[in-house]
């Protein structure tokens, strides 16, 4: 053993593509899943998450306007970057999750293959979920998904980082901007790949990035006005009929918190995807 | 120089009126828990006595329905889509009979009845009636399976339409379902459940509830059904997304719009007119993706209004039956005191009101085609869905700024852009954050096409292949 004192990391919220504390000054001490102290992380606060809506909006024109294939090249670099902090992320999900470090490996690199899966959808969804359409009439007539907009994302509180990976990148793969409630318990690999994205090519403001108090800050974040939609993956059994009745007021499109947490490492799908898209027709007559 | 016209009316003759209805449960024409009338906005005339549905019939209908979906979804598809097909062969052949009680029973006048809504209800059922038996290559899955009983509750702007677009789908993808139309039209909804006796659809799988929101609520409520497709108000969409936090209730919402259309100085200018025309004055305004904000841009403003107002000096309004009308009667003494209440927040705030010289007829409900100028984005009529013959003008000078307007609300169901120049036009149209987008065309529907909106317009798309996803469980 060396007798050097390591140095440790301060675990921050990720706004705008800036690491601030929380404006509350407020933090909360992290645990592994023995018990042991891992870090003080931000505790945020609802200001954050106001700011961290704000962020997102302010992003959502570029992001949503680059594109697909721009969208699949950076998010792809994205990717890399996980791959080469593959070590990093195994030792925090091994000490979050519980895992033996062969097991947190596999999670890590499911992640790391879920994030590319996802970054080659980016310039294809729209022929797969869209097309031209067969109108009675001399039109041509063509449906194209577009993003929501800006969805919040309660991610998943067991699995830390392919949990996550599973939940963020659909949304943003199709060119929405996120506001995302890490896991309360295990919220340090969220934070290390806030820093994989500030290291990437994504726009700051894309990935928003909060820990805390989930109880605290989800309702901010179900009642936004500015929030198109939200994903109720991660919520507390006992608050998710609520955020569902706060969506409302907007009409958030709204992904139900499923009964128990789902198997991440099966086959997706395109559910997440297509939650959050629009489909946009556009008629235009034909003629000489 | 008016035109004059002699009165061509279409027969009534071709529709067999009862004078009251019953509730369609289970295959059967039965009573409810009290009755109501239904009127002919044209004349304030009693059509018919309808049955109201309690919460008891509304529980009846679902269980009918329940008993129902089990051997219908087990039925061979190609069976279930040949059931479409029938019913939408009988709504082609009774399609005069539809048309003129369409028009008796919602004011419309009877050339739209009879050319655009019912021709497209049986365009959707047909077009519905062919996915029955390739749900498989629907890119949903390789087996997606019915959701169970769906609750549907449509509007009164376009009643057998809606009822179209609701029954269809679900059908074709094995649901059952129970219907509640508007209160004010309810009879095409009734005329439709003999359509189903007579194509011998089986007990159960199509069940009408006639009723006002009490009805309405009771159904979307109802523990027992699986799902809910409401087209309606924003308001209620609300509620019924709050209603059903918490369970496992699948929701689709088509709710209210305030829709843009935007006309820029290059564009086609005699068609943008008609097309301004028929965005907001077709159906008398009442439709959800009515183009009732123009913009237009400053360097047209005097060119367009000026040709804008020499059309509607054109426009015919009064008997719904007369086949030279072009607006009809606005729907209900309700909706009525809604548009004059708005129209007056537009003079209050400061717009100017102009209507063309138009007699309105002495008995019936009544508005002329009105359109406020000097509108800005602040008016109440700029903002709140009028769903009647009223259109706010405002303008712009460049395409970002037309944008903007266009976008500046909470509803994103449909817009309308008009310019020659194919980049502007395509550029226009991706900016738009509308489910629905017309270049140099307006208000045109196909059963191929999705409709819905984005924002408080409502999730989920009616229509097309799209369509089906509201009614699979994936």
């Amino acid at each position: 053993m060396s007798d050097r004192l390591g140095v440790r990391k301060t675990y921050k919220l990720y706004l705008g593509g800036t690491f601030p504390r929380s404006e509350s000054g407020r933090s909360y001490s992290v645990s592994g899943a023995s018990g042991e102290f891992l870090a003080n992380a931000a505790l945020g606060s609802r200001k954050d998450v106001r700011d961290a809506v704000v962020a997102a909006r302010a992003a959502f024109g570029g992001w949503s306007g680059a594109t697909a294939y721009n969208r699949g090249q950076v998010l792809y670099r994205v990717a890399e970057l996980l791959e080469g902090r593959r070590d990093q992320f195994a030792a925090e999900v091994a000490t979050s999750e519980g895992l033996s470090a062969a097991e947190a490996l596999r999670v890590v690199d499911a992640a790391v293959d879920r994030w590319v899966w996802y970054a080659g959808w980016t310039d294809k969804i729209a022929q797969v979920h869209g097309g031209a359409n067969p109108v009675a009439g001399p039109y041509l007539n063509i449906s194209t998904p577009e993003p929501t907009g800006v969805v919040g994302v309660v991610a998943p509180r067991e699995s830390s980082l392919l949990g996550l990976v599973s939940v963020v990148a659909p949304a943003v793969a199709t060119g929405n901007t996120t506001v995302v409630l890490a896991s309360e318990t295990r919220p340090l690999p969220a934070v290390t790949l806030a820093e994989v994205l500030a290291t990437s090519d994504v726009p700051g403001g894309v990935i928003n990035l909060i820990t805390g108090r989930v109880a605290e800050t989800a309702p901010r974040l179900a009642s936004h006005r500015d929030v198109n939609a939200i994903d109720l993956t991660g919520a507390p059994a006992d608050l998710a009929t609520a955020l569902e009745v706060a969506a409302a007021d907007n009409l958030k499109r709204v992904l139900r918190r499923p009964p128990s947490e789902p198997d991440w490492t099966a086959d997706p799908g395109l559910g997440r995807l297509t939650a959050y898209l629009e489909t946009k027709t556009v008629w235009h007559p034909i003629g000489v | 120089m008016p035109f004059e016209y002699a009165p061509a009316p279409e027969s009534r003759a071709v529709v067999d009126l009862r004078p009251s209805y019953g509730l369609f449960v289970d295959g059967e024409f039965t009573a409810g828990s009290g009755t109501f009338t239904t009127v002919n906005p044209a004349t304030e005339e009693v059509l018919a006595e309808v049955a109201e549905a309690g919460p008891a019939d509304v529980d009846r209908a679902v269980a009918a329905a329940r008993r129902a979906f089990g051997p219908w979804s087990a039925l061979p598809a190609r069976e279930r889509g040949k059931y479409l097909f029938r019913i939408a062969r009988i709504l082609q052949e009774r399609s005069r009979e539809l048309a003129v009680l369409e028009s008796l029973d919602n004011g419309k006048p009877i050339r739209e009845s009879r050319d655009v809504d019912i021709p497209l209800a049986a365009a959707y059922f047909f077009y519905y009636a062919g996915w029955a038996d390739k749900l498989g290559y629907a890119g949903l899955g390789p087996d997606p399976r019915p959701l169970g009983v769906a609750g549907q509750v449509i509007p009164w702007n376009f009643p057998l339409l809606m009822l179209s677009w609701k029954i269809a789908p679900a059908l074709a993808t094995g649901n059952t379902v129970v219907l509640k139309p508007a209160e004010t039209t309810p009879l095409t909804a009734l005329l439709f459940a003999e359509i189903c006796r007579q194509a011998d659809l089986p007990p159960g799988v199509v069940n009408i509830v006639t009723g006002a929101g009490a009805t309405g609520q009771a159904l979307v409520s109802h523990p027992g059904i699986d799902k809910i497709a409401f087209t309606g108000s924003t308001e209620v969409g609300k509620q019924i997304a709050r209603s059903v936090a918490g369970t496992s209730k699948k929701v689709t919402l088509e709710l209210g719009g305030k829709a843009a259309n935007i006309v820029f100085d290059d564009a086609p200018m005699d068609q943008a007119v008609e097309g301004i025309v028929n965005g907001i004055f077709f159906n008398q305004g009442h439709v959800c993706c009515a183009g009732s904000r123009l913009l237009v841009q400053e360097s047209a403003y005097d060119e367009v209004l000026e040709r804008l107002k020499r059309r509607l000096g054109t426009l015919r309004l009064g008997d719904p039956l007369d086949k030279n009308t072009d607006v009809g009667a606005i729907n209900s003494a309700a909706q009525l005191d809604r548009i004059r209440e708005l129209s007056d927040a537009g003079d209050a705030e400061g717009a100017e009101r102009w209507s063309p010289p138009c007699a309105l007829p002495d008995r019936g409900f009544w508005f002329p085609p009105t359109v406020f100028t000097g509108v800005t984005q602040a008016h109440r009529i700029a903002r709140e869905e009028v769903f009647g013959p009223v259109l706010s003008v405002l303008t712009f000078r460049t395409p970002a700024e037309a944008v903007e307007k266009a976008n500046n609300t909470p509803y994103g169901l449909s817009a309308g852009v008009w310019s020659d120049k194919g980049s502007r036009a395509l550029w226009t149209a991706s900016k738009l954050r509308a489910g629905v987008v017309w270049q140099n065309t307006f208000n045109r529907f196909d059963p191929a096409s999705p409709f819905g909106g984005f924002k408080e317009s409502g999730y989920g798309r009616e229509g097309g292949r799209h369509g089906l996803e509201a009614y699979l469980d994936v």
